[in-house]
């Protein structure tokens, strides 16, 4: 970062020569940095050097670029595409190059036009700070300085820019500051003065640096109940979610932002619907935190990059998002990162990779897609920071395979590099089975780390339950094969039984209804007690079958009925009826027993 | 794989071809790969009438051409051209023609000729920038008329007197200015009204094949859609048509004649045989004419395209000539983002009160729904129709199969205070009952019908009423929203109560009837 800031004063000239499409050549000046952002044009459209050869240099432009001529001059700005970090980032929404789209919408109406220069953050706005150091101090990168509350759930901590260190001189009073006003002076030492403001910038493609990275052993709790029981993802690890379209793929993004626990979610739109970030933008600030109460836009970021808005800032749309998210991690929060959906972001890199003739390799991607997608996911992790605070990130990343078919190149090559998968299956969506998670394919890593969290925190027998469900759910795959050749009728009970229970896993536990106030969000106490209920009346109902009562006694009792709608109705926090629904289960295969005892001792 | 070979880009490939072209020629090669061609920028005097017309660049004319490559031309010397920037080529000083620059390296800029490039020669022509891009005239009058695939008016009724005049590229709609469509379109047809509900402001496709009669059920919709409600606001319908075969075209312009709603129509013909440069522009000429009456005359505007499928292989036409890497079956890299800059303009804005519906209709190649055109779409989309080749040889029309077909966004816009209050229940319940007779089919297939259990017989009666009464329906049938809801309810009577799992206990004591046993045996 700081080779390029050197050159900041001697500004680089050169003119446009050729234009295809987002990328364009430029020629005459030999002096541009490779990844540094350049200003494109009479209108000053923002662009980036992606690659140098011999006098000619290659941009891509993060605008539109029709009406561009040759011979208009493209100026360097000597520094790379970085974004603004500062207070104001919460609860806003920024476009792939940290564009705010509230004022972008200000300054040219309903249409997007373009070289509208624009600060990321707005610099006007006084924030009531609260300064935490004093003269004397010896502060290092990462340290915290200041203290905003930047929305009523977020306490924006201001921090020393990595890199930097030195000697507090001088310190302003608590009280409102814009983001520019200088609140701290430190020297260096080099005995350099330097004043620090709220801001900060980062380059977007640059990870920020961290002391360690501490172990995986938390679960990123959502509150859906085949995410968390069954394939959990931890606090600083990646998933996947691939599937074709109309799987409900940005369904389950939206549910774990909405209802998961991290302190921040940043919320990538890349490449995807324009009504689909509408209606987050309306559906969000209406809904409540269930831990605080408050809106869920004051703890959520947008980054809104749709389809149709310029492929280039697609490309870039990743990285800012995942950096903003990496800079609150440094604060000691856990950040959740979604991302929707990255396979439009590697259709960008493979559309700017055509457009530079490199030679393509899978289905004409560039090679460089897995060393690309890696480097997205290497920055998720639960790490100390630098300043001695824990903070996570942990990345949720949609995959859009091609024709539904997981073989593609994106796919694969994700899978490489995260450590949960949730599969979503057609067959289920179109049986309208949501979340369409298929529990055969899907998968999750974090299990062993997780364990000793679930243990202590739900139950000692969380897994064992789970391994057990998963189990049910093996067999009844391998007997749908018998029974679509032979009929259902013809299975023993023993086997009808697993069918129904799995029947009762499928429809009452898998399936979950975000529409329904109470089964949108079920906390993992519940979700314990719902799998624990359902494997106990498997238990049950085998000493029945055992005992050589037939399977139409079970059936006809109406307790998988009741099973099924369990999530409805018993409320999130009752507890206690369960145990009430345990006694009337006991009562009942007592009460059956009984009854064939007698006619056991008859015949 | 001779991949570099394949992908040299037709500039930098030119030098053997030219070389050939000009030997024996007056043309004579200067330095290396670069070509001295009867190129002479014709300066015209100051003040005369071309010169008024435009900014600086018109005074130049270009004779001459470089390279001719199907609809592309290759053009040297050329200065001030800007890319994506009009141009007008006049061949042997008569016909007129219109061009696009698509790329421009140095002083070399390649140019799309919307008519075709039959007669052109390499110094016939003469080339005039026109300083800006592709535009085309609206107004008022516009509703009735019909255009040619680049908005040229083929229904002798003149020129269209512009109010304004608008780049048919557009601009994207900031997310931040949309309003989060919630209302829908009715379009009599049970199939869509009752299970996949278009709502305003959606992008709705429908997924056809070869031989499916999708060209019915487009005048179907184009004849009955009708908003929901008694609304004083207007409503017009955009219909593209790109690609299709004679007969077809004149289909849908009598269709729309004979049922009296060609004046709220206005129509863009780009035929099979028209130039594919021209299939290219279409979509996006009906397009900005759907948003200036959308968002400057408040009309709610249903736009329908067809037929996306060769629209898409226009652009990979275009594509392969220009030498640009393919990728999936040798379309190009960027058709997502191409698609995605047609579809993403349906919507609705703050603050207006119009809306842009667009039901996009294409061919499925071989049927196969994963082939990269309807795959991309259906990404893009918010939802989508699906017909079904075995249900149209079984005689259903329209051919809707239910289980892949969705719409994204009926779920803001059905239920209270829109359609019913048991329309969310009803059409859930629909879907699922509808999957389990799936099961039900495939276990018959092995073990016969007869040997099915009571209840999958219940479900095989279902699944055949559902798809006669409900899915079917006669082409000039026009169903009320009502009328669906309660053949869907008579429907499920078929089915015991206890199966209907996804509707709640309340919805079914209010209308949930058995079917009484008479029916039964449908």
């Amino acid at each position: 970062m700081s080779k390029v800031g050197d050159r900041m004063d001697t500004e680089v000239k050169a003119t446009i020569f050729g234009i295809n499409g987002p990328v364009i050549k430029v020629k005459g000046n030999k002096d541009f940095h490779m990844m540094e952002m350049v200003l494109v044009g009479k209108e000053k459209l923002i662009g980036e050097v992606i690659a140098i050869e011999e006098d000619t240099t290659i941009i891509q432009v993060y605008e539109v670029t029709a009406g561009l001529s040759p011979g208009e001059p493209v100026i360097s700005t000597g520094k790379p595409l970085s974004v603004q970090l500062a207070p104001g980032i919460i609860g806003n929404i920024f476009d792939g190059i940290q564009r705010p789209l509230h004022y972008m919408e200000k300054k040219s109406g309903a249409f997007i036009s373009r070289g509208l220069e624009m600060e990321a953050l707005d610099s006007e706005k006084k924030w009531d700070t609260h300064i935490t150091v004093q003269v004397g101090d010896n502060v290092s990168g990462g340290d915290i300085i200041a203290e905003v509350q930047e929305t009523p759930l977020i306490l924006h901590k201001v921090m020393i820019p990595p890199g930097m260190s030195g000697e507090v001189i001088a310190v302003e009073q608590d009280g409102q500051y814009t983001l520019h006003d200088a609140i701290v002076k430190i020297r260096d030492k080099r005995h350099q003065e330097k004043a620090l403001t709220l801001v900060q910038e980062w380059p977007v493609r640059v990870p920020r640096p961290y002391r360690s990275r501490a172990g995986i052993r938390r679960p990123l709790v959502t509150g859906q109940r085949v995410i968390d029981t069954l394939f959990p993802i931890a606090k600083g690890g990646t998933a996947s979610i691939p599937g074709g379209f109309g799987t409900g793929k940005t369904m389950i993004q939206h549910q774990v932002a909405k209802w998961s626990d991290a302190d921040i979610i940043v919320y990538i739109g890349c490449g995807e619907r324009g009504n689909e970030i509408t209606e987050v933008l309306e559906d969000f600030p209406a809904l409540t935190d269930p831990k605080s109460g408050q809106s869920l836009m004051s703890r959520t970021v947008l980054i809104a990059n749709t389809s149709n808005m310029p492929v280039a800032a697609r490309e870039a749309s990743i990285y800012t998002g995942v950096t903003l998210a990496e800079y609150y991690r440094d604060m000691g929060y856990h950040v959740a990162v979604m991302a929707d959906s990255t396979s439009w972001w590697a259709e960008a890199l493979r559309e700017i990779s055509g457009r530079l003739e490199e030679m393509p390799a899978e289905e004409g991607f560039p090679a460089y897609l897995p060393s690309r997608l890696s480097q997205f996911y290497e920055r998720a992790g639960y790490v100390g920071n630098l300043n001695g605070t824990e903070g996570s990130v942990t990345i949720i990343g949609v995959v859009s395979p091609q024709g539904g078919n997981f073989s593609e190149p994106v796919t694969q090559n994700t899978k490489r590099f995260i450590r949960c998968f949730w599969a979503l299956d057609r067959q289920l969506a179109y049986a309208r089975h949501y979340p369409a998670i298929q529990w055969l394919t899907s998968y999750s890593e974090y299990i062993d780390d997780l364990t000793d969290w679930y243990e202590e925190k739900v139950d000692e027998r969380f897994f064992q339950l789970r391994t057990k469900m998963m189990r049910l759910l093996q067999e009844e795959s391998k007997l749908m094969e018998i029974v679509k050749l032979i009929g259902g009728d013809a299975l023993p009970d023993e086997q009808k039984l697993i069918l129904e229970i799995a029947k009762i896993i499928r429809l009452g536990f898998l399936q979950q209804n975000v529409f329904h106030d109470q089964d949108t969000y079920v906390p993992i106490r519940k979700q314990f007690k719902m799998m624990e209920t359902i494997l106990y009346v498997y238990d049950q109902a085998k000493t029945l079958i055992q005992a050589s009562i037939p399977m139409s006694e079970f059936r006809k009792s109406g307790i998988s009925e009741e099973l099924i709608k369990l999530k409805y109705t018993i409320d999130n926090e009752d507890m206690e009826k369960f145990s009430e629904i345990h006694q009337s289960i006991d009562a009942f295969c007592n009460a059956l027993h009984e009854s064939y005892k007698g006619v056991g001792k008859k015949s | 794989m001779h991949f570099a070979m394949r992908f040299t880009k037709v500039i930098k490939g030119l030098a053997k071809r030219a070389d050939a072209l000009f030997e024996g020629t007056a043309y004579r090669r200067q330095g290396t790969g670069v070509y001295w061609v009867n190129l002479q920028p014709v300066r015209r005097p100051i003040g005369s009438e071309r010169w008024r017309k435009g900014r600086n660049s018109m005074q130049l004319e270009y004779l001459g051409l470089k390279q001719i490559s199907g609809p592309l031309v290759i053009l040297e010397g050329m200065k001030d051209a800007s890319f994506e920037e009009m141009v007008e080529i006049t061949v042997n000083n008569e016909e007129k023609r219109i061009g696009k620059i698509i790329e421009i390296e140095g002083d070399i800029a390649v140019i799309q000729v919307f008519e075709g490039t039959s007669d052109i020669s390499l110094t016939n022509t003469k080339v005039r920038p026109l300083g800006h891009s592709l535009q085309i005239p609206l107004s008022g009058e516009i509703l009735g008329r019909i255009f040619d695939g680049v908005g040229r008016p083929i229904d002798g009724l003149g020129e269209v007197f512009p109010d304004v005049k608008w780049d048919v590229n557009g601009t994207p709609i900031n997310p931040v200015s949309r309003e989060y469509p919630r209302n829908y379109i009715q379009t009599g047809i049970s199939a869509i009204d009752g299970l996949t509900t278009l709502i305003r402001g959606q992008k709705l496709p429908i997924f056809s094949g070869n031989g499916i009669p999708h060209d019915a059920l487009a005048v179907q919709i184009v004849r009955q859609a009708q908003l929901a409600r008694e609304e004083d606001a207007e409503f017009a319908i955009v219909f593209a048509a790109m690609g299709v075969k004679h007969d077809v075209a004149d289909y849908f312009r009598e269709s729309f004649q004979n049922s009296g709603v060609l004046e709220r129509v206005v129509m863009f013909l780009n035929l099979a045989n028209a130039p594919v440069v021209e299939r290219v522009v279409t979509p996006r000429c009906a397009l900005t004419v759907a948003e200036y009456l959308a968002f400057q005359r408040d009309m709610h505007v249903l736009v329908i395209l067809t037929d996306m499928t060769s629209y898409a292989e226009a652009l990979r036409e275009i594509s392969s000539l220009k030498g640009e890497i393919p990728s999936r079956k040798g379309f190009p890299g960027y058709l997502y983002s191409d698609l995605a800059s047609i579809y993403e303009r349906a919507g609705m804005l703050k603050n207006k009160k119009g809306s842009v519906t667009q039901i996009p209709i294409l061919t499925m190649p071989n049927d196969d729904i994963t082939h990269p055109i309807p795959d991309l779409t259906g990404y893009i989309t918010e939802g989508q129709v699906v017909l079904d080749r075995s249900l149209h040889q079984r005689g259903v029309y329209p051919p809707v199969i239910v289980l892949p077909s969705l719409s994204r966004l009926m779920k803001d816009g059905i239920g209270e205070g829109f359609t019913r209050e048991d329309h969310p229940a009803i059409a859930n319940q629909l879907f699922a009952s509808y999957a389990r007779v799936q099961e039900a089919r495939a276990l018959a297939s092995v073990i016969g019908e007869d040997e099915l259990s009571d209840i999958d017989q219940k479900y095989m009666a279902f699944g055949r009423a559902f798809e006669q009464e409900f899915v079917s329906q006669h082409k000039e049938e026009k169903r009320l929203m009502e009328e669906t809801l309660e053949t869907g309810w008579r429907l499920l009577g078929l089915l015991p109560r206890e199966e209907l799992d996804r509707v709640d206990a309340n919805m079914l004591d209010k209308y949930y009837r058995p079917y009484d046993n008479a029916r039964g045996e449908l």
